[in-house]
């Protein structure tokens, strides 16, 4: 069936009709649906390349000199490109480019977003970017291996691994994942605000779409402080102009580059990194607003303070970016000012943390695969979250930023965190994508597998970082201040590692398996009220709703209300619709809040 | 505030569908119009941010003030004209006055081309007096930012050119007219840019 493609009411005298070559319907398509399934499995495909990368950090970590193909250089192309692809190419890409695209128009009730011909070329741009950062591993000296943070001059001087291509394909790259983000961006941002359905106010969107609204707002803002230093950097490489470089002695010889700023590149580069922590946040934030309150059977505790705090966190977002140079001196008081915007924004982000587990207190919790994920995730933020308490002071983050103990803390508030989120989104939504269940002991397993072994490769690294071992080396050597037991916890954070990274092979043959053989799911399997699941087909197809736009009458978390037969009110349901268990009962149904 | 009190309701008080919910912002704007305020948003802060880093790096030992090129007048001048025949542009096709929207646009592309073609010549004069982009941070900058601007421009003529072959459809037509407004929208911005830019150039 087709039906009209652009949700705006202007244009519903063009009937669209679904392409129906295989061509035109998933390759060089314009469904909202198919662009989202795209851009995921692009992500997940370049995160396993980086997965992989991290692997090969661990082998040389966990068993030095036991692996000649490891050098020096290769271990620093390893720990760059893990880290830029991790964080822009996959995590990026995967919640606003993959859910952000199958979620807004579905929960908002549109048939597409409002710009399908400029959605498809995000996704292509950012699949060109990705292949123009992997053939930087084909050329001569390979990719960069300056640091994911690319701080000259150090990145683009003889001696840094990738000096010769790997540099200028990097930066190219991520100018062209920029430019696809901001397609996509405006596409998103544009549809939150313009292809709502009828009776959807800002207030009855659910948490996931504020999420990712908000997190797409910061990006479009953020993102073009990366495109500034990416290419005023790319200029210093290729021309040989003095932007960030500074004349200095490289290799006994006086470079031809004098009096350019690099902390000028660190203010730039963190004014787009800080608030690109919270891109990569905010829409997990969201995610787990709803999966908490879908398997708990309870409305979200607090609905308007989760909205004020994710506003609150993004406006703040923007005045915390210091805080990652701390080590590159600055004056005190801007320093302070620093520290204090950084312990401010840890109140939003807290009162965030409380309304879930209230929302979980005396809910009729189902112990479902979603939930497993959404309590580990609630464990493992408030653990990451902690640590950055620490390091957001400058007394403490001195002695502790070039060591493990940040490996530790970001990983687990930016790389476990926000990945149990994405793990829980997929089992949450696969139901809805494919039509089928992922299978129930699988996914128990790959929790319980993934959460302890998380933890094994990540806690130990706060003691390492504690005693004082330095991060980014690629050996140790024989330093008197590092016990011998050093080594044995490294290896022992290698082993754990390689049966993380194992053990989601097993995700991934469920993903592949599941979509054809797993149990039929129907149309709701979790009994939630969002629009996305009240869809007339599942898979939902071309335009989304059949005939007839959805009407909403209600918010999104009419779960266990007092005198209603269900446990859950779908949002389209009207009030008269609903179905009593208690005839007597006459009461609106919010009232119980 | 009409946004503050959107966001301070109590979305679980009132069960039942809110009439004139929908389009509360489609009422004012189309989607085209807000995609490209967003879209300006955007660009504001990619020269926002070159500005603060112009600024910076100015205030550095090393710069040395450059002369700018007296036809940088000439061109700013050509951009108001262009700005000027699309505000002319978008009027007549609110009032779907074809033959005068046609010459307007036509007028305003030629002249953003003039402009264009007037910064290369801009470009050209300094390299012949022997400025180039690795001697001085004020070079480069000065390379970089109109390098930028200009293809900002290069970009919207790209798109006017879209919105010509779809004025010519029928098809396609009443689209195309709501989308000259937008066309107009954006020369005028890049104008703005343009004039902040000239000014912090001939100041440093």
């Amino acid at each position: 069936m087709a039906y009209v493609a652009i949700a705006d009411r202007d244009h519903e005298e063009y009937h669209d009709h679904a392409p129906q070559s295989f061509i035109w319907k998933y390759i060089w398509s314009q469904d909202h649906k198919v662009i989202a399934i795209q851009y995921s499995i692009t992500a997940i495909a370049i995160g396993l390349v980086a997965l992989g990368l991290s692997l090969i950090m661990r082998l040389q970590l966990g068993f030095p000199d036991t692996f000649s193909f490891i050098s020096p250089g290769e271990y620093y192309q390893a720990i760059t490109m893990h880290g830029m692809i991790m964080v822009i190419y996959l995590l990026t890409a995967l919640l606003l480019g993959g859910f952000g695209n199958y979620l807004i128009p579905l929960m908002v009730g549109a048939r597409d977003m409002v710009f399908p011909f400029m959605n498809m070329l995000s996704y292509w741009v950012y699949l060109l970017s990705v292949i123009v950062l992997c053939s930087s591993f084909f050329i001569t000296g390979g990719p960069t291996g300056g640091g994911w943070t690319l701080y000259p001059p150090q990145v683009i001087l003889p001696g840094t691994p990738g000096v010769d291509g790997g540099i200028v394909l990097m930066l190219l790259s991520l100018v062209l994942f920029i430019v696809a983000f901001t397609m996509g961006g405006l596409n998103y941002v544009t549809t939150v605000l313009q292809a709502r359905c009828r009776g959807m106010t800002l207030m009855r969107m659910p948490l996931s779409v504020w999420g990712i609204f908000v997190a797409t707002i910061l990006g479009l803002l953020a993102f073009p402080a990366l495109l500034v230093t990416g290419i005023m950097l790319l200029l210093d490489s290729v021309l040989g102009t003095s932007f960030f470089m500074p004349a200095l002695l490289s290799m006994g010889e006086v470079s031809d580059h004098a009096g350019g700023s690099p902390i000028l590149f660190q203010h730039l580069f963190w004014f787009f990194g800080h608030p690109e922590v919270y891109i990569v946040a905010l829409p997990a934030f969201g995610m787990i607003s709803d999966l908490v309150a879908v398997h708990a059977r309870k409305n979200i505790f607090g609905y308007r303070m989760m909205v004020w705090a994710i506003l609150a966190i993004g406006v703040i977002s923007f005045i915390v970016w210091a805080h990652h140079m701390y080590v590159s001196g600055m004056n005190p008081y801007f320093g302070f000012f620093f520290a204090t915007t950084t312990l401010i924004i840890a109140i939003p982000t807290a009162l965030k943390v409380y309304n879930w587990v209230l929302t979980l207190w005396r809910g009729n919790i189902h112990m479902t695969v979603p939930m497993l994920f959404v309590i580990g995730f609630i464990f493992t933020f408030i653990n990451g979250g902690i640590t950055g308490l620490f390091l957001g002071n400058m007394a403490v983050d001195m002695p502790l930023s070039d060591t493990y103990f940040v490996v530790g803390h970001f990983h687990m508030v930016m790389g476990v965190s926000p990945i149990l989120v994405i793990f829980g989104a997929i089992y949450h939504w696969y139901p809805k994508i494919t039509g089928r269940m992922l299978n129930d002991k699988l996914g128990r397993f790959h929790f319980w597998a993934t959460l302890f072994g998380t933890y094994a490769i990540y806690l130990p690294m706060h003691y390492l970082g504690i005693l004082g071992l330095p991060r980014r080396y690629y050996a140790m050597g024989d330093t008197s201040f590092i016990p011998d037991s050093v080594q044995a916890m490294n290896a022992g954070i290698s082993i754990a590692a390689f049966f993380v990274a194992a053990v989601q092979m097993i995700f991934l043959f469920n993903l592949w398996w599941s979509r054809k053989h797993g149990k039929l799911a129907g149309g709701n399997p979790w009994n939630a009220t969002t629009l996305e699941w009240q869809t007339p087909q599942t898979p939902p197809v071309h335009g989304n709703w059949g005939p007839e736009l959805p009407v909403v009458y209600r918010w999104a978390y009419d779960y266990s209300v007092p005198g209603a037969a269900e446990d859950y009110i779908p949002q389209t349901m009207a009030s008269e619709d609903v179905p009593r268990s208690d005839p007597s009962y006459h009461g609106e149904e919010g009232e119980h809040t | 505030m009409k946004f503050l009190d959107k966001i301070t309701a109590k979305p679980w008080e009132h069960a039942g569908e809110m009439e004139g919910v929908h389009g509360e912002f489609v009422v004012t704007r189309s989607a085209g119009q807000m995609g490209l305020w967003l879209f300006l948003a955007v660009v504001s802060s990619l020269f926002l941010l070159f500005i603060v880093s112009y600024y910076t790096r100015s205030q550095f030992p090393d710069w040395e003030k450059i002369a700018d090129p007296g036809i940088l007048w000439v061109n700013t001048a050509l951009l108001i004209f262009a700005s000027v025949a699309l505000q002319i542009a978008s009027n007549a096709a609110r009032r779907d006055a074809a033959g005068t929207m046609r010459n307007a646009l036509v007028a305003g592309g030629l002249l953003t081309m003039a402009f264009v073609a007037g910064q290369l010549m801009a470009w050209e004069q300094l390299m012949s007096a022997g400025f180039y982009a690795q001697d001085n941070p004020a070079t480069a900058f000065f390379y970089l930012v109109t390098g930028l601007h200009a293809l900002h421009l290069l970009g919207g003529l790209w798109f006017m050119a879209i919105l010509g072959v779809r004025l010519n459809r029928q098809n396609q037509r009443v689209k195309a007219l709501q989308s000259v407004a937008l066309c107009a929208t954006y020369w005028h911005y890049l104008l703005l840019v343009w004039l902040i830019l000239f000014t912090l150039l001939l100041r440093t």
